[in-house]
């Protein structure tokens, strides 16, 4: 039994296949954050707004797209996109027909749609003084988001967001049903050569258990400095 | 439109399984983290340390890497089991026990769920009024009538947003086990889509489905929080 796990883990493929692995998941999970992020500063404005045709179809989004499975989302663009008229005759094919683009869309729009909810929630907390007092200044509403009310609200939202960032780096792991190489799918491999079940899992789950920690204490960092005043002495 | 092309009844049935395995998970997960959460809150360092590392290494690590390595791993390590205990006994007990994915779905389910009930239930024993139990321990009450009468009723209040949060998380969850090949809402759909070519048409009412039972599940809870949060004044 441990012929085999000797085997695994003194041949250097070994690694360079959880490497290349831990590679996609970091590059797909930081580039779905980043956009998905940027959408949602805009889509949580849009939410508290008291101007329901604006507030309503925010609403729709992001209950529709946390309400489903990420996973049902993943195979309805990955096996959607393709089905899409004519679009094999246009240049978007060659950027589609790879599953990294459609697995990318689906985990933007998934996490966007939480990161609105998250920002939604850190906004509506504004203390309502904070408002008052930009105004009393004279602030245009677009002052007013931008010096007083976002700023604060981004702080507020830091602890929800890491735990959606570590939720993102889980989710991650389904991308390897539709044929990305990610770190489960190095996991997978390992099994499939050495008929290896634990060697191969444990070794994968252990690097996501550091990439975790490793996200968490990033996070402890950026809140001892960003909510350093709201910390109890 | 609600043309299924003959995978209607099939879906229809994926669906039950969902439900039945998201129900039976869910049975697993809340026992777990009562259990969770009474040994991060004893004083035995034991049952701390146990309970500490069960919530960190399950929630540090992605579901479907746990499922996976439960659905592979998992009929090996029942087998290595039972032969050491044939080894043992020399033959007298001769067990073939099989493993299969809706065992390694709800284990999965439930052990990771578990661990985030664990949470919930930790912070909710923590919010009970001490004086309460001090008074159940002056009534003369053994700990487990206390447990039952005083404490479980009163913590359930407090955790239920958050059994509510787990549970609809949870639901979402068990689309996973179409990954490791159990005939669920989600595996039929991808069947369906792909015999058909017709992706939209089967994964759309799937979608629904998870909504609808989210949504049935909030006015559940809110029924189950009137129940919880009776003799409590609001203001």
């Amino acid at each position: 039994m441990f012929e085999s796990t000797i085997d695994i883990f003194t041949n250097p493929d070994t690694y360079e296949l959880y490497w290349d692995g831990a590679v996609v998941t970091v590059q797909m999970v930081f580039l779905s954050l980043l956009i998905g992020g940027a959408l949602a500063v805009p889509l949580a404005i849009m939410r508290t707004s008291k101007n329901k045709l604006i507030n309503y179809p925010v609403w729709v989004f992001t209950y529709i797209f946390r309400g489903t499975p990420l996973l049902v989302q993943l195979y309805l663009i990955y096996y959607g996109v393709a089905l899409i008229e004519g679009i094999q005759q246009t240049f978007w094919w060659a950027i589609f027909k790879e599953a990294f683009y459609p697995c990318l869309i689906a985990f933007v729009l998934n996490t966007a749609a939480y990161t609105t909810e998250i920002f939604r929630g850190a906004i509506e907390a504004t203390p309502r003084g904070e408002i008052e007092a930009a105004k009393a200044y004279g602030m245009s509403w677009g002052k007013r988001m931008k010096r007083i009310i976002l700023p604060s609200a981004f702080r507020r939202a830091i602890p929800a967001y890491s735990n959606e960032v570590v939720f993102m780096l889980h989710a991650s792991a389904i991308a390897s049903t539709v044929t990305i190489a990610d770190l489960l799918n190095a996991g997978r491999m390992i099994y499939a050569r050495y008929y290896a079940p634990f060697d191969g899992f444990i070794f994968a789950a252990l690097v996501y258990l550091c990439l975790t920690f490793g996200i968490l204490a990033v996070f402890k960092q950026i809140e001892k400095r960003m909510l350093g005043h709201l910390q109890p002495r | 439109m609600f043309d299924f092309e003959g995978y209607g009844p099939g879906i229809f049935k994926g669906a039950i399984l969902t439900m039945e395995l998201a129900a039976l998970s869910l049975v697993l997960a809340f026992t777990l983290g009562l259990l969770g959460a009474m040994g991060k809150l004893s004083k035995n360092r034991m049952a701390n340390g146990v309970a500490t590392t069960y919530t960190t290494i399950i929630r540090g690590v992605p579901d479907l890497v746990w499922m996976m390595l439960l659905y592979f791993g998992g009929q090996i390590m029942v087998n290595a089991f039972f032969d050491w205990l044939y080894n043992a006994t020399d033959g007298q007990i001769d067990i073939f026990f099989p493993f299969n994915e809706f065992l390694s779905g709800v284990l999965t389910i439930g052990f990771i769920f578990g661990a985030y009930m664990t949470e919930t239930f930790r912070g909710a024993f923590m919010a009970v009024d001490a004086g309460q139990i001090e008074a159940g321990k002056a009534y003369g009450m053994s700990s487990w009538q206390i447990f039952r009468r005083i404490s479980f009723p009163q913590m359930m209040r407090h955790a239920l947003p958050g059994i509510a949060n787990n549970w609809q998380v949870l639901l979402k969850t068990t689309a996973l086990v179409s990954i490791i090949g159990l005939a669920d809402m989600v595996r039929l759909a991808t069947e369906a889509a792909k015999s058909t070519g017709e992706p939209f048409k089967f994964f759309i009412p799937v979608a629904i489905v998870y909504l609808g039972i989210a949504a049935l599940s909030d006015v559940l809870f809110k029924k189950l929080n009137t129940v919880y949060s009776a003799g409590v004044v609001k203001g």
